[in-house]
């Protein structure tokens, strides 16, 4: 079984199906991107599986364990920050240090805090509180946060969603740097409706939509690995064969075909490495 | 600072009309009414001295406010030790809000002269009885306000206690309480400008020292320009009142 595993996951709301029988099987310290248009369902699929959705059917488990509620060991980076107001960014990380480890000291609680806040540059900031900060800036404090916890998995609901184009390609790099500096690798799960985002990030790429004429439930249906050397540059995406072609792939998959879905496999499973495979969960 | 000197001289401009319609009034159409000069003369040895205790009912004007404001003080302080908490607590809990919202739109909208009585029943001294009514009167506004704080608290603070996985206590203090603050603090104010119009019903029925003792007492006692004294004060400190704790709240909101 693999570290994060889901089984026929479903979900309606109402009448409306919103998923339909997901499968999805991510190896321990792997990051994986879906990607989907917006209203796709990605951000459904995104709460179920961090346990804050229940799904109407199917199974979630995360290292071997059913996921009930938020598990302890993950943590999230929401697109709209979702920072307290009534705290500097230092309060804003020290809080989830606070619940995460709480048999630590208070100084070093704090510490962990600060470490991480200078991690992503705002060590000078670290009194400011979130109303005076930027939004790159604000994100950066939430990152900070999700990281702060040292989590074995982290959600990451659009993450540069709300960020312009510039702030997005620094803040995307301190991301991956921060992936890349963590010991031992958490578990990525990333939500993004940018294909470029995911190449730049991932391990491996899967497109969430919904089959014919958005009508129906969305489904997960391939899988495409990104094996690019770190640290990817984003000038990377312009010019190397792999980036370029993996962006077609997915560009493709998401933007047309309903008749391309229907040849694929049932009940395939994900394959992690290797030639991208198509993958359908029907 | 233009537009300040500009809205300070308009509001003089309006106050002299008052006092104009005053004097006219007083002059030609009703003659028992003092006019403003006479208000003032009859006045002001209460002005001038606000502090001088002369007999039981008849002390300085300053020393008047003083005992209302804290009776004011007391009344508003236990307005809100039940009102926030209840507040709170129907907030969380749509059943329980449910449950009194009928009970609560009932008790409202009644005078504090009718509840009054029913005080000075329960607690056969007036002193207590004033409290009762204040407080049961000028509760509501903090529990309809704190109670649409909670309410309106965002989901996206909700989701921040779940994935940080606060503990009840936390999220309460750390993330209910201060997002509910500008709430409370507009239901704060509201409360106490009822409570202090509802101190001069209170000191007014049961003859207590106070600037609505003192009103009513002169009323008996046929001074008429010190009925118009104790109305100008009250309007000044109410409006006082009003300020501070508008100021109080602004501050709440820019934090």
């Amino acid at each position: 079984m693999a570290f994060i595993d889901l089984r026929e996951v479903s979900k309606e709301y109402g009448s409306r199906r919103v998923l339909a029988n997901i499968n999805l099987a991510v190896e321990e310290g792997e990051f994986v991107c879906i990607v989907g248009a917006s209203a796709s369902g990605k951000t459904t699929l995104m709460k179920i599986v961090a346990g804050l959705v229940a799904p109407d059917s199917g199974s979630i488990t995360i290292g071997g364990q059913a996921v009930t509620g938020f598990p302890r060991t993950a943590s999230i980076v929401f697109q709209n920050y979702s920072l307290l107001p009534w705290f500097s960014a230092l309060e804003n990380v020290r809080l989830g240090v606070e619940s995460a480890f709480p048999e630590w000291s208070g100084v070093k609680q704090k510490d962990q805090a600060m470490k991480y806040l200078d991690l992503v540059g705002l060590g000078n900031a670290h009194a400011k509180r979130p109303g005076q900060l930027s939004g790159g800036m604000r994100q950066r404090v939430a990152i900070a946060r999700a990281f702060a916890v040292e989590p074995q998995v982290l959600f990451l609901d659009e993450p540069f969603g709300a960020l312009d184009a510039l702030t997005r390609a620094t803040v995307q790099q301190e991301l991956a740097r921060l992936c890349e500096a963590q010991k031992p690798k958490a578990t990525v799960l990333m939500i993004t409706n940018s294909v470029d985002e995911a190449i730049l990030l991932s391990d491996r790429i899967l497109a969430l939509r919904r089959r014919v004429s958005g009508k129906d439930a969305a489904t997960l249906s391939m899988a495409a690995p990104v094996t690019l050397e770190r640290p990817r540059a984003a000038d990377l995406l312009m010019h190397n064969e792999e980036a370029v072609r993996i962006r077609a792939r997915v560009t493709d998959l998401l933007t047309s075909g309903a008749a391309k879905n229907r040849a694929e496999r049932p009940g395939a499973t994900l394959a992690a490495t290797g030639a991208p495979v198509e993958v359908c969960s029907e | 600072m233009r537009t300040y000197v500009k809205n300070f001289l308009l509001s003089l401009v309006g106050i002299g009309l008052l006092l104009g319609l005053w004097a006219f009034l007083s002059g030609n159409v009703a003659k028992d009414l003092p006019s403003p000069l006479k208000t003032w003369q009859e006045s002001k040895l209460y002005v001038v001295q606000p502090w001088d205790k002369r007999g039981e009912m008849d002390q300085g004007i300053g020393r008047m406010t003083f005992y209302s404001l804290v009776r004011v003080a007391k009344g508003f302080s236990l307005a809100i030790l039940i009102g926030t908490p209840l507040g709170f607590l129907l907030g969380g809990s749509p059943l329980l809000a449910r449950m009194f919202d009928p009970v609560m739109q009932v008790l409202r909208p009644i005078s504090p002269l009718a509840w009054l009585p029913l005080g000075l029943i329960l607690f056969r001294q007036s002193e207590p009885a004033a409290l009762f009514t204040i407080a049961l009167c000028s509760m509501w506004p903090t529990v309809i306000n704190t109670m649409q704080g909670v309410r309106s608290i965002p989901q996206d603070y909700t989701n921040v206690a779940k994935v940080l996985r606060l503990s009840p206590w936390k999220q309460f203090t750390k993330i209910s309480l201060p997002a509910t603050l500008p709430y409370m603090f507009t239901g704060y104010r509201l409360s106490l400008g009822l409570a202090w119009l509802v101190i001069v019903a209170a000191e007014m029925l049961t003859g207590t020292p106070g600037v609505g003792g003192f009103l009513w007492q002169e009323y008996n006692s046929l001074i008429y320009s010190h009925i118009l004294l104790c109305i100008l004060t009250i309007g000044v400190v109410g409006f006082t009142l009003d300020r501070l704790m508008g100021m109080a709240e602004a501050r709440l909101r820019a934090a």
